[in-house]
């Protein structure tokens, strides 16, 4: 079933283009990477499919619904700031979670703090970025939701924690979900992708499964990555 | 789990799985983790570890279950073929270096040979 669908979709910026005449489509069941440099316009495309921005020209659907009201209601959004605050206590986020989202799973929520071995307890203020990172992360997976859109996850943390973080997330996956990581860090994170959307000035340069690809190319997708973006530069 | 970077990830995942049954760590006839259990430890997407396992029950080194889940067959005779066509790729490497380096198909083997009782009980 598809999850997510984009037609047309131009986002700009006074005149600048973010996303320029953007279309693709994404199967539920599917763990997607977003990869692209900085300013390729992955964060504006995952804020347009959540539905915080919501002006833009072309057609999106995500879980059935054009961005919006419904669609937040099952689409679960990772942004890459900081969203809580730094007096909260875990568990204190947890109850807003509980209270803003119908479908977030409390019993989820405790099984991944105990896998991130975080105390519901701890303060934000008290947390290293890692950890924090990782709250976030059990945060928006927690909700039963159809889609996650989770924004440079493990951008700003070392690579233990990269390695935990994304092991949380696969051991999380539910097989009609489906999983949109953005990133620039494509090493760590190919063995856990389905498919990857290579973007570049706000227009998708190549798209694919990994696997296929590797067996076509030859290539890591960091490889192929580096050389798609060679010839996309001339 | 470290993936090279030129092969598809799920036959790096054949070969891995593949390693566990030929050295025992999965013996004959043992029930097998779990997909996802599997894609947790190794850090992979667990549609790419379910294609490796496919592949494994496909050529018939692993048997799946609806009911008890999937098991390591109990056919040893296949699990040494397994073993040898594991085997085979790095005797391919050793071959190709040893022509390269212009040695006859005897002087490898003595080398083999001499080599496989200096390096017992490493």
């Amino acid at each position: 079933m598809t999850a997510v669908s984009v037609r047309s979709l131009t986002k700009k910026y006074g005149a600048f283009p973010a996303l320029n005449n953007l279309s693709f489509t994404l199967e539920e069941g599917n763990v997607v990477g977003l990869l692209g440099e900085n300013g390729c316009g992955k964060t504006t495309l995952l804020k347009v499919l959540a539905g915080v921005l919501l002006r833009y020209d072309g057609d999106v659907e995500i879980a059935g619904y054009h961005p919006g009201p419904e669609s937040k209601a099952t689409v679960s959004f990772l942004p890459d700031e900081s969203f809580l605050a730094d007096g909260d206590r875990i568990s204190r986020c947890a109850d807003m979670y509980g209270d803003f989202f119908a479908d977030f799973n409390r019993a989820k929520f405790d099984d991944m703090l105990q896998f991130f071995m975080l105390e519901p307890e701890m303060k934000l203020s008290q947390l290293s970025k890692g950890m924090r990172e990782k709250a976030q992360i059990a945060l928006a997976m927690s909700r039963d939701a159809k889609v996650f859109l989770l924004d440079e996850p493990i951008s700003g943390v070392d690579p233990a924690a990269r390695d935990v973080i994304l092991r949380a997330i696969v051991r999380n996956l539910e097989p009609d979900s489906l999983v949109v990581i953005s990133t620039h860090l494509i090493s760590d994170i190919e063995p856990v992708l389905d498919r990857v959307l290579m973007m570049r000035y706000g227009q998708v340069l190549l798209e694919g499964t990994v696997d296929d690809l590797r067996e076509e190319h030859g290539k890591s997708m960091d490889q192929l990555f580096k050389e798609v973006y060679q010839w996309s530069a001339n | 789990m470290e993936f090279n970077s030129s092969a598809p990830i799920w036959l790096q995942l054949v070969d891995e799985c593949s390693r566990r049954i030929v050295t025992g760590e999965w013996p004959a006839g043992s029930k097998m983790p779990g997909v996802r259990e599997l894609g947790v430890e190794l850090g992979v997407n667990p549609n790419t570890m379910q294609r490796a396992l496919a592949e494994l029950d496909r050529t018939g080194v692993t048997i799946p279950d609806r009911t008890i889940g999937r098991y390591v067959t109990e056919d040893t005779a296949r699990i040494d073929e397994l073993r040898e066509s594991v085997a085979a790729d790095s005797a391919d490497d050793y071959i190709h270096r040893a022509r390269g380096l212009g040695m006859s198909l005897a002087a490898a083997q003595k080398l083999l040979t001499n080599r496989w009782h200096h390096t017992e009980g490493d």
